[in-house]
């Protein structure tokens, strides 16, 4: 049975957490059901306030293959990261 | 919450370096624990025994699904349902042992079955035993939530401050698992020619026990203001009911009244046969190592 349930990806937005981050997946067979499942396998432990599901199939991932193409090329580019400026001390979670 | 500045929701608090945050709280903290002026104590503590066995004997049922459910998300689902119902059953025997003098888990442990006070509709067995399957203990989890919830729903005007507060705590519990309960029904109900016969045959299985639920007894009749009379829930439940037999495409089974021993039932701690088996099962441990902890 287990096989025939669609795979869903969980996204759960915590406290005091700004945006929806990847928690894990499940098995349900409709969206509906797919969220109850959700809030029962992963916000037991009072993580979530908010919980997005998504068809594992909807899900375009990039490719192991193409990593270097994809990933490598930004490796050296140090002057995209905004680490020369200072950082005030009143702003935490930069 | 103020969000005129993002960050602001970020800090304060003990636990902001948790991603999630923990903002666990006790439950019942600063509640008053005195007992009300004029109240009977012993009847009180009787009536807390019903409630909280309703839920410590329901609960050890559903745990019984652990691993054995039919997927591994609702094999969760039930037991976070189990836990929710012990969590009450620990405040409401802790509330009796007040009167009594004794502990939760001498309550909880060290009664023989004649004490217990729970309703039959608890005990029986609705699967993963030969007494039922998944359509059954679904079946009684709907009778039992919406019966449960509309019960808590008026306890909350309680005179006793500590009930007031487990009805108010256990409401939003109960809404989940009638709600779960509900979804499925009508999932089951109005799904493929097995599933639609095996939540009517659920039903059928769990009907006879309700009447039980809605019998005013002695105790619930001495403690007015106190306790809820049963009897004023039936027309609210059977509404609910009504609904969502109605939407899953279910036939109300025909009324029949599981038989009671000269008159008596759960309520006077009169029990069916599992009931020994059940309570073997729970307490044996806590007996055969007396005092023994996690």
């Amino acid at each position: 049975m287990s096989t025939s349930w669609p795979l869903w990806e969980v996204f759960v937005r915590g406290k005091r957490g700004l945006n929806h981050v990847h928690v894990g997946s499940l098995h349900a067979p409709d969206a509906e059901m797919a969220l109850r499942n959700a809030r029962d396998v992963y916000t037991r432990r009072n993580e979530g306030v908010s919980i997005w599901v998504v068809p594992a199939t909807s899900i375009t991932a990039s490719s192991p293959d193409e990593k270097d193409p994809f990933f490598a090329p930004a490796g050296d580019k140090v002057y995209r990261h905004p680490t020369f400026y200072a950082i005030p001390e009143d702003v935490p979670h930069l | 919450m103020s969000f005129d500045n993002a960050y602001e929701s970020l800090l304060g608090g003990e636990d902001a370096h948790w991603a999630f945050g923990t903002g666990f709280s006790e439950a019942l903290s600063g509640v008053d624990r005195e007992f009300p002026a004029g109240v009977d104590r012993e009847a009180l503590a009787a009536y807390c025994l019903m409630l909280g066995d309703d839920a410590l004997i329901f609960s050890q049922r559903l745990s019984e699904w652990c691993s054995r459910a039919p997927e591994l998300e609702e094999d969760i689902a039930l037991a976070n349902i189990a836990l929710d119902l012990l969590g009450q059953a620990r405040m409401l025997l802790t509330r009796a042992g007040e009167v009594l003098g004794r502990d939760e888990d001498s309550l909880a442990y060290l009664r023989d079955e004649r004490e217990f006070r729970n309703v039959h509709l608890a005990e029986i067995d609705c699967g993963p035993g030969p007494g039922g399957d998944f359509a059954t203990t679904i079946a009684r989890l709907l009778v039992f939530s919406s019966w449960r919830l509309a019960l808590f729903s008026r306890l909350r005007g309680s005179a006793d401050p500590v009930l007031k507060a487990i009805a108010e705590k256990g409401l939003k519990e109960l809404a989940y698992h009638r709600d779960h309960a509900a979804q499925w029904t009508v999932r089951l109900g109005d799904g493929t020619d097995e599933s639609h016969r095996r939540m009517q045959a659920g039903l059928e299985r769990v009907w006879p026990f309700v009447d039980e639920l809605f019998a005013t007894h002695a105790v619930e009749a001495a403690l007015a203001g106190v306790a809820v009379d049963p009897a004023s829930l039936w027309s609210e439940v059977d509404g609910v009911l009504e609904a969502v037999l109605s939407a899953a495409g279910l036939t109300r089974p025909t009324d029949t009244k599981a038989a009671r021993v000269a008159g008596m039932a759960g309520r006077d701690g009169v029990h069916t046969e599992v009931m020994g088996y059940l309570l073997a099962e729970m307490q044996h441990l806590h007996r055969s190592l007396p005092g023994a902890v996690w």
